[in-house]
């Protein structure tokens, strides 16, 4: 048994690939549980705090340092509330569409390539698994505004599905594309799978966005204005849109369950700008994956996640040392300078994994180092998304139900045919 | 142990395809079938079908067949049984259900079903016969290159069913387009 754990560790293939359970679930659980944490604290606190910098306000401030610890505090306060169902509501369908779309956009990060090596498994018909279950994501409220037996969500839910199978025909329009692309090599053979996508754009030296420009870079704005439809956020929220239906499809939901719900929308958010991330941008790789290769350039790219960390500690460190100095403010203080102190010791031990592990790729160190690499550069690429989908709810209003049908069918579905039917003829043309 | 599932197995490929996943999904398949046809509630009957989809799609995933398994779960799962609901749900459905039916149409169908039967019966029994000995096993790390070879055809050679590939995509724009008229007052 010993022996089935230990012999994965030799091996650069996932799990699934190396037919090891035990490390699979290992990834499971490690992807879930930093998941459901980034999301629950880390994203929760971004988004709160970008928004109240975007509108010039302070946003949370009194739950630990700079309201640090407000998501805590607002998890523990939705879990002890009491668990309504509405009498009219259909009981069995009320508490089983929460999980509907909690498992849809769970089940997506099997096959989200955090590295070569770094991803549950690797399927050869990854994207189209992705696309397929996350796309069951819209059935949970669906369901969830009909059975709340409701005016309000029910509107909600016919426009959440609505929206969703407009924009689902432009988002898999664009990322045909992208798979076309992958197809620009010697024996003429592409790949659905996420792994072998990466790989064809290490293998081609280019990202996906900048091949054949403009045609990629169309291709990927389309797919990114699609995704934010597809995760029902501003401006395309039409389902929950307060203004008008007060919460849409889950103005009956309280407590633990409304609160899946919204673990189940960020979580759908990492899972497209996974998917964006790993079809256009490059995945794993570092910036100029072709150029900047040498082995010095390598031992500089392995520092960033080191830095970052520094980065951040610095930041802590200031923001301790401007504490007002009120007694009232000691504890605050005090536990801001610990969480600088453990942020700062994350980044000595990144970089002295990068300095011990840059000599080769067969000590532990070293397999360390690159994996750290691949997953940091994939995870910053996709933190950009997430920051813009917070950027974009902070900036744009939210767009009528007739000019979002007529954007997905008129504009984006015409367009993202076009650059479909040109990739191809460029294609052939180059090859 | 099938045919198809011997060359899997040689050729390399753990075997996933154990019975116990095959009852499990077929009993899910059928079990949530029934619901369809049984419960009174049309969105219950949505949500049954897509349970029978998915556990079709599972059925599919053993069959070495990721590639159908997928395009199982984005067009019917996610794509048809969405648009299932949103007519449900667009419709009052409870009232029409407490309408009198003027047409007699059950005869048809337990006629229609009969036939079904019997077809499936004779399958049954005479299957053998019929069909080849062993099915067609793609190999799982190139399933979805595989399928391309045969419907789109490789190295300039027209594949195996590119005709009749060709006369169904048109058969759905017809279906279309259709659609479309029927909709449209004027165009």
């Amino acid at each position: 048994m010993p022996n089935f754990i230990t012999s994965y560790l030799g091996s650069k293939v996932t799990p699934g690939e190396a037919g090891n359970q035990f490390w699979a679930l290992i990834y499971v659980f490690i992807i879930f549980a930093g998941v459901a944490l980034t999301v629950m604290w880390l994203l929760n606190w971004v988004e709160r705090k970008a928004l109240a910098h975007f509108q010039i306000r302070l946003g949370p401030m009194r739950t630990g340092p700079h309201g640090l610890l407000q998501p805590f505090a607002d998890a523990l306060k939705l879990i002890l509330k009491e668990d309504i169902i509405p009498a009219q509501a259909d009981q069995f369908v009320f508490w089983v569409a929460p999980m509907i779309g909690l498992l849809a956009s769970f089940t997506v990060y099997t096959v989200i390539p955090f590295g070569p090596s770094q991803a549950v498994s690797d399927m050869n018909i990854g994207i189209l698994f992705m696309l397929g279950v996350s796309s069951l994501g819209v059935l949970g409220i669906v369901v969830a505004g009909w059975a709340s037996n409701s005016h309000y969500p029910l509107i909600g839910a016919l426009r959440s599905s609505a929206q969703m199978v407009s924009y689902e025909v432009a988002m898999g329009l664009a990322v045909v594309s992208a798979i076309l692309m992958t197809s620009m090599n010697a024996s003429g053979t592409g790949t659905l799978s996420m792994l072998g996508i990466v790989r064809a754009q290490q293998q081609q030296g280019i990202w996906f966005i900048f091949k054949f420009f403009p045609l990629g870079f169309i291709a990927f704005a389309i797919f990114a204005i699609a995704m934010v439809a597809e995760t029902n956020r501003t401006p395309f929220d039409l389902a929950e849109a307060e203004s008008e239906l007060t919460a849409g499809y889950h103005t009956e939901y309280s407590g633990l369950r409304w609160s899946l719900f919204m673990l189940a929308e960020y979580a759908a958010m990492i899972a497209v700008s996974s998917i964006a991330v790993a079809l256009w941008l490059g995945g794993w790789m570092h910036p100029f994956p072709n150029l900047l290769s040498s082995p010095a350039w390598e031992f500089i790219f392995s520092l960033c996640p080191g830095l970052t960390f520094v980065g951040l500690a610095a930041i802590a460190f200031i923001g301790a040392a401007r504490m007002p100095s009120y007694s009232f403010f000691r504890i605050q203080r005090l536990g801001l300078a610990v969480f600088a102190a453990v942020l700062g010791f994350v980044a000595l031990l990144l970089l002295v994994i990068a300095v011990a592990g840059r000599s080769g790729d067969t000590s532990l160190a070293a397999r360390f180092r690159e994996g750290i690499d691949y997953v940091y550069w994939f995870l910053l690429k996709v933190a950009v998304f997430i920051y813009l989908f917070i950027w974009y709810r902070a900036t744009w209003p939210r767009y009528r139900f007739d000019q979002l049908m007529r954007i997905g069918w008129k504009v984006m579905l015409p367009i993202s045919l076009g650059v479909l039917m040109l990739t191809a003829i460029v294609g052939v043309i180059v090859s | 142990m099938n045919p198809a599932l011997n060359t899997a197995v040689n050729a390399g490929m753990a075997p996933v395809a154990t019975p116990w996943f095959f009852y499990v999904l077929a009993g899910l398949a059928i079990a949530s079938g029934v619901a369809v046809i049984t419960r009174r509630n049309a969105v219950h009957s949505a949500l049954a079908l897509i349970v029978t989809l998915l556990s079709v799609a599972g059925l599919y995933l053993m069959l070495y067949a990721p590639f159908v398994a997928g395009v199982q779960i984005i067009v019917y799962a996610g794509g048809i049984m969405v648009l299932f609901l949103f007519v449900i749900m667009l419709v009052n459905v409870e009232r029409a259900s407490k309408d009198r039916r003027f047409n007699r149409i059950w005869p048809v169908g337990l006629a229609a079903a009969c036939a079904l039967l019997a077809l499936f019966v004779s399958v049954f029994i005479k299957g053998k016969a019929l069909f080849p000995d062993r099915g067609m096993t793609l190999p799982e790390s190139s399933n979805t290159q595989q399928i391309a070879a045969l419907l789109y055809g490789e190295a300039g050679r027209m594949g195996q069913y590119t005709f009749a590939f060709e006369i169904a995509s048109l058969l759905l724009l017809v279906a279309i387009l259709g659609a479309v008229i029927m909709t449209k007052k004027k165009i």
